[in-house]
């Protein structure tokens, strides 16, 4: 992976093929390229290159005093970006695994995501957080959460979440770009899965839009990250007893896209919500809210959730039982197709 | 007469007494917010008193046109010093629309205002040390040869982000002053039961730094090593861990009653070394103030905090539609 990486032109021609954690790099470069006031914090990000190889040769083309080496201290790393960003740079810190974010969890809540607020937008925190998370890739326990909802509860910070290489890179530039704390998450059981055309310089994809990726007429598919492989192979299935989905990719998971939401409930009637979190608390809730809230009076069947289970995420021999599977969420959509 | 030690470390009778009067303003206001707040005035009162040496006397030994500074609650004196005003102090007290900290969203106390780099601070205690690592930071890598200065007491130095953001600056060498003022108790806990060590400051060998026990209740010392401090970090030799030794002479806050745990022979033998009292004594002794000027500073200061209570009493709340604005930027 590390020579394919080194091996891609970087600037000579206008698309790369990229997987995801490469898009990530890349988008990483460009900034680091383009603005003077980016700087990449984490731990084993310089030398190594990170423990996903998302800054891999960075550190090498823009020095360690851009590309920091932290000391092992997640509360030091957001603590230290927040000084940063209060200064005047764009700090993007790496958590290792969104996992991990919980020592440094006090300094999201009430800092990163609080300071503008509390200073009336004298000072502001434009910073942004990289967590590869969620399970599937044979890691134990806290390394495969996918605790999104921690985070989408709090105002004062949005959170994205990619699903392709496109996205990953353009979200990536897009919260960097962005006036107000990003976190963006980072789906590691995609990091390698595919590659796709990624335009090489500086571009971005709005924060706040989904993205419909199927077109449609009997129920609406909502996923993101790591879920969307899962969901396109269910609606695939589910074609082929002719039920026609309408899939989105949510992208952006605060602010969420009600439009896009709404235009396709109200266009199928049905939706099943897909996420590897856990149900109790999930995003899923918000997302059925807004459904009822939009789209009452459209709905032909209760809204269906395929979630992870109301347990920490089990040790790998388990996780295949842990995550939604297209099996379920094909049960789910003949559930509200049938109702 | 007593030996002038202000002289001997370049400090004129004039900038002595103007830490005196800046001491005494801080002392002056925290009374009156407590009267206020007895009064059912003004919600909550969390005290600087007793502390006002070790703050005084390390803001003027910072540079103050270009220095941050990361003060934790009780630190008015502080704050007073890089250029908050009697009335901002009270617009605080008081939460109304034009408190310059928050616009009255936060407890008094938090102090924040940009144009005097006073980094706003959070109520879970020590969470903005790492905040001055990563400004020294910032200003390590622009090259400006700026110093950040964060406080916090002996209790919250047992604080994870004490301890992460004082490795990060030790490892990084970068120019931050973090100083504890250690006023013996943290609420009701003594320090005794707060540190597994002896002293505060020696924690800093475990960070690559210098540390020292000084007494907080007096300025001159404090003012000299947080200036070795400031000088030392403006070299690039890195951080300094002081610990200023002082006593919390009002109860924690004005919702405690330190009767539970303190005894009032300690609290009274604590006021007889009141350092706005040994101050004052020490400038008298010194020729650097007579009696005439301190009897214009006490009328000038009494002024300032009559004027200053009148203003933000009569000054209007923010309107509830406030409360929705600066969660995120504002669209354009």
């Amino acid at each position: 992976m590390a020579m394919e990486m080194r091996d891609l032109p970087k600037k000579e021609t206008k698309d790369q093929m990229l997987t995801i954690v490469q898009a990530v790099n890349d988008g990483m470069r460009t900034l680091l390229e383009t603005d003077d006031r980016i700087m990449l914090l984490g731990e084993d990000i310089g030398k190594n290159g990170g423990v996903f190889r998302a800054t891999e040769g960075l550190q090498e083309v823009f020095g360690a005093d851009r590309v920091v080496d932290t000391p092992l201290s997640e509360a030091g790393i957001i603590g230290a970006s927040v000084g940063l960003a209060v200064n005047g740079f764009k700090p993007i810190a790496e958590i290792q695994f969104l996992g991990f974010i919980y020592p440094a969890y006090e300094q999201v809540m009430t800092h990163v995501s609080r300071l503008r607020m509390r200073t009336m937008g004298r000072y502001t925190v434009p910073m942004v957080i990289r967590a590869p998370y969620g399970a599937g890739v044979r890691a134990p326990e806290i390394h495969s959460d996918s605790v999104e909802a921690l985070f989408t509860h709090m105002p004062g910070i949005k959170v994205v979440c990619p699903s392709t290489p496109y996205d990953a890179k353009g979200l990536l530039i897009a919260a960097a770009e962005d006036p107000d704390p990003v976190l963006m998450l980072e789906p590691m059981r995609s990091y390698r899965a595919k590659r796709e055309e990624v335009p090489s310089g500086r571009y971005t994809v709005e924060i706040g839009k989904g993205k419909r990726v199927k077109e449609g007429t009997d129920i609406t598919l909502i996923a993101w990250g790591a879920m969307m492989p899962v969901v396109e192979k269910a609606a695939e299935q589910a074609e082929k007893s002719g039920i026609s989905c309408d899939v989105i990719d949510l992208r952006t998971l605060y602010p969420l896209d009600r439009d896009l939401i709404a235009e396709s409930v109200q266009k199928t009637g049905r939706a099943v919500i897909v996420h590897e979190a856990h149900f109790t608390g999930g995003l899923g809730n918000d997302i059925v809210s807004m459904i009822n809230d939009t789209s009452f009076l459209y709905l032909r069947a209760p809204i269906e959730r395929v979630t992870g289970f109301d347990v920490p995420v089990p040790f790998f021999a388990l996780e295949e039982h842990f995550l939604p599977t297209p099996a379920r969420v094909v049960q789910a959509i003949e559930k509200a197709v049938h109702f | 007469m007593t030996e002038n030690r202000h002289k001997s470390i370049g400090l004129s009778d004039e900038t002595a007494v103007e830490m005196y009067k800046t001491m005494l303003l801080a002392r002056r206001l925290d009374e009156r917010m407590w009267l206020l707040n007895r009064s059912g005035q003004i919600p909550f009162v969390i005290s600087c008193q007793g502390q006002e040496a070790a703050q005084v006397g390390a803001a003027f030994a910072l540079d103050r046109s270009k220095d941050y500074v990361l003060p934790y609650y009780r630190d008015m004196g502080v704050v007073l010093s890089f250029g908050m005003t009697a009335a901002d102090i009270m617009l605080s007290g008081f939460a109304k629309a034009e408190d310059p900290n928050s616009g009255g969203r936060q407890m008094p106390g938090h102090f924040g205002q940009k144009k005097n780099r006073i980094v706003t601070g959070s109520s879970p205690v020590t969470t903005q040390v790492p905040h001055a690592v990563g400004i020294a930071l910032a200003g390590k890598m622009e090259k400006k040869d700026l110093v950040t200065f964060v406080t916090f007491g002996e209790g919250s130095s047992n604080q994870g982000d004490f301890h992460e953001g004082a490795n990060f600056a030790g490892v990084h060498k970068l120019p931050v002053i973090f100083m504890c003022e250690n006023n013996k108790y943290a609420i009701s806990v003594p320090v005794e039961k707060q540190l597994a060590c002896e002293k505060v400051s020696d924690r800093a060998q475990g960070y690559g730094m210098p540390g020292f026990t000084i007494n907080g209740n007096d300025p001159i010392e404090v003012y000299k090593y947080v200036k070795e401090a400031a000088e030392r970090a403006r070299r690039g030799e890195g951080p300094t861990l002081i610990e200023t030794i002082t006593y919390r002479l009002t109860a924690h806050s004005s919702d405690d009653d330190d009767r539970a745990y303190r005894s009032r022979e300690e609290v009274e033998q604590a006021k007889s070394n009141d350092p706005i009292l040994t101050f004052k004594a020490y400038l008298k002794d010194t020729g650097a103030m007579d009696e005439k000027m301190e009897k214009a500073i006490d009328a000038e200061i009494t002024r300032q905090v009559d004027e200053a209570t009148e203003y933000a009493e009569s000054a209007p709340y923010a309107k509830p539609e406030d409360a929705l604005t600066h969660v995120y930027a504002e669209e354009q």
